[in-house]
């Protein structure tokens, strides 16, 4: 190998860290090396140019719509693009809380089935269990949004209602009259919990059972309970896996378009602002979705919610970045 | 286990509460994590049985009829209207071909792109090594960008910018995005299991580098990689956001991804079909229909996918 090479020998034994040498001076000069490496390199680079094609696409195909904007893009509540008015403030604050509202009911659900799974299921059941929550991400989510709206919607109005009865005095509980019939942040909030359950699971689930036999057994030999041992060994080392794989699932919860349409009730455009999770509203998806069927051949309206879209990317951007950033970090910690 | 006991020479029966290990207050609390741990599980299996239910129960009498596969929508649409028509072909296979034809362009360029993190970027030199970094961020992003964002690029770069009119071919277009970063994780993830020693055998013979991709560590991956690509395709299959406003539902039986009167799928149909449900009762049986096709596709597709992995897993 050497002798084709020009690489010892030396250089061709695998890391220790179990790392593949994948045969970097391996023979490089020939034509088919040429071809299939630049091919690789090809779908890498279109991966790139697509990622960063939608960047300059939305940029570029909502200034100018921006520019006609007859108030304030930022700071306005008002979204109808027929009439050249886009503010995406609502917008926003209906995303990010039913996404936040999505997230803390999610992630402690998570965390205690990834331990159920990792150190309480016997091992014959926390296979078929880790399948059963992968189900929930099998169900396609126009399903979800047809059971949410038919379904649990109609009967969610309760629980809200006693929500609003105990802790009515803070204004995220207050009630409104707008909304009728459960279709709420509020009841959003739950359905996109349950469609972000299945991956904040399987990533917890992942870093838990890759804690370290040592830890767990220096817990449980200072005479740690089972859930002392956790608690000192095995959430201290899951932490950082915990907290990415909870950006991943905002991520997608921000996203989410269709079980949102589905199920959130729109607002007419002059209702009162109020701070309450039992309102209705548009997400950043759910407004695109609504309107760009309609929207199409009116190119300022289509600039409208192509904005729209930009600012639901870059909020999806940086969600997913920062998740990444914590998973790269962990990764050199632990190497 | 208390301190200054060794269980070698003290019974444990001799230690007061070491039956239960610890002491109350620390016993209670184990106990009462036990019990939300457990009730965690219980709980979030509660609306996966609920959904399976409610879609089984009111959709299981439109899908067992034989009508359901065999006719489209045609009937239901003036003129001819027989409002009674249940067929949903025609979004059955509006919904599959769009499906494959999204695979046969996401799978090459996610595998490929896969090959080059791991055997190019993994063990290349500083340039590869950096290029491999990016694209890896790249993927990771695509995988977070959401299936409407992919629907408005595509509407930007298809009808904005090129002139064009949609075509069924813009929602394979979409999915595409969506589907390439599943396949290529899956794809890489099966890859850095192939074992450096085959590589290295090949390479040890004389074997160029591309003749071992393709010869030894791919079909050595396969039965992984067509697991994620099946995982993949399962996950774009459900998907709604880029059949609303990328397609125009069509309710007859059509096979052209480039014609001009739309396609139909089993999302669009149930969403079209919803608005109607609560007046009319064939309008209900039509939409939970499609729920519980849609269901049985992606589940038979995700279930042959992990069939496939497991019987056919790289043994180390």
């Amino acid at each position: 190998m050497s002798s084709i090479t020009g690489v010892s020998v030396g250089d061709e034994l695998s890391d220790p860290s179990g790392a593949p040498n994948s045969g970097a001076g391996a023979s490089t000069g020939t034509k088919g090396d040429r071809v299939f490496g630049g091919l690789a390199m090809g779908a890498g680079l279109l991966v790139v140019a697509i990622v960063s094609l939608v960047a300059i696409f939305l940029l570029v195909q909502a200034i100018p719509a921006i520019g006609k904007d007859k108030i304030n893009f930022l700071t306005s509540r008002e979204f109808t693009s027929a009439q050249l008015r886009f503010g995406i403030v609502q917008l926003l604050w209906t995303t990010v809380t039913s996404s936040l509202v999505a997230l803390v009911l999610a992630v402690p659900f998570a965390v205690g089935i990834a331990l159920f799974l990792t150190h309480y299921a016997p091992p014959w059941f926390s296979r078929i269990g880790a399948a059963l929550i992968d189900l929930l991400a099998a169900v396609p989510s126009i399903v979800y949004g047809l059971w949410g709206f038919y379904v649990v919607a109609p009967k969610f109005v309760h629980v809200q209602d006693a929500l609003n009865s105990v802790l009515g005095w803070i204004p995220l509980f207050g009630k409104v009259d707008t909304v009728t019939g459960g279709a709420t942040i509020m009841m959003v909030g739950v359905v996109l919990a349950i469609m972000i359950l299945p991956i904040i699971t399987a990533l917890s689930r992942e870093v838990f059972a890759q804690t370290p036999v040592t830890h767990k057994e220096g817990a449980l030999a200072l005479g740690a309970t089972r859930w002392e041992m956790i608690r000192t060994a095995v959430l201290p080392f899951g932490r950082p896996g915990v907290i990415s794989a909870s950006m991943l699932g905002l991520g997608r919860a921000l996203g989410e378009t269709i079980a949102v349409l589905f199920i959130l009730s729109a607002l007419p455009g002059t209702t009162k602002w109020t701070w309450s999770l039992f309102n209705g509203g548009s997400t950043f998806a759910s407004q695109i979705a609504n309107d760009a069927p309609n929207d199409q051949n009116d190119a300022n309206s289509m600039g409208a919610l192509i904005a729209a879209g930009l600012v639901l990317f870059v909020l999806t951007f940086v969600v997913n970045a920062i998740a990444r950033v914590i998973i790269e970090r962990r990764k050199e910690f632990t190497e | 286990m208390d301190q200054g006991s060794s269980p070698a020479t003290i019974g444990e029966e001799a230690l007061p509460g070491l039956d239960t290990g610890r002491s109350g207050g620390r016993a209670l609390k184990n106990n009462l994590a036990t019990v939300l741990i457990w009730l965690a599980f219980l709980i979030a299996l509660i609306p996966l049985v609920w959904i399976l239910w409610e879609v089984i129960s009111k959709g299981a009498h439109s899908v067992t009829s034989a009508t359901w596969w065999q006719k489209d929508q045609s009937g239901a649409l003036p003129p001819g209207f027989d409002h009674n028509i249940r067929g949903a072909r025609h979004a059955i296979v509006g919904t599959l071909e769009i499906g494959l034809i999204t695979a046969i362009i996401a799978i090459p360029i996610a595998v490929l792109t896969a090959i080059y993190l791991v055997e190019y970027g993994r063990a290349g030199g500083n340039l590869n090594r950096r290029i491999a970094r990016v694209v890896s961020f790249m993927v990771d992003i695509l995988s977070g960008i959401p299936s409407i964002v992919a629907a408005l690029f595509v509407f930007a770069v298809w009808v904005t910018t090129l002139n064009l009119h949609l075509v069924p071919f813009c929602v394979s277009l979409a999915l595409t995005m969506l589907m390439i970063p599943v396949v290529t994780r899956s794809t890489e993830e099966m890859l850095k299991l192939v074992p450096t020693e085959l590589r290295e055998a090949s390479y040890a013979l004389g074997v160029p580098k591309w003749k071992t991709v393709l010869r030894i560590v791919l079909p050595t991956s396969i039965s992984g990689i067509i697991t994620g690509a099946l995982l993949g395709l399962a996950r774009v299959l459900g998907e709604t956001a880029p059949w609303l406003f990328l397609t125009t539902y069509f309710a007859y039986l059509t096979y052209s991804p480039f014609g001009g009167n739309g396609i139909a799928s089993l999302p669009t149909l149930i969403s079209g079909q919803a608005d109607n449900m609560s007046g009319a009762p064939i309008s209900a049986d039509r939409v939970w229909g499609a729920a519980l096709t849609l269901i049985i596709i992606v589940l038979a597709i995700n279930l042959l996918g992990r069939l496939l992995g497991r019987l056919t897993r790289v043994k180390s």
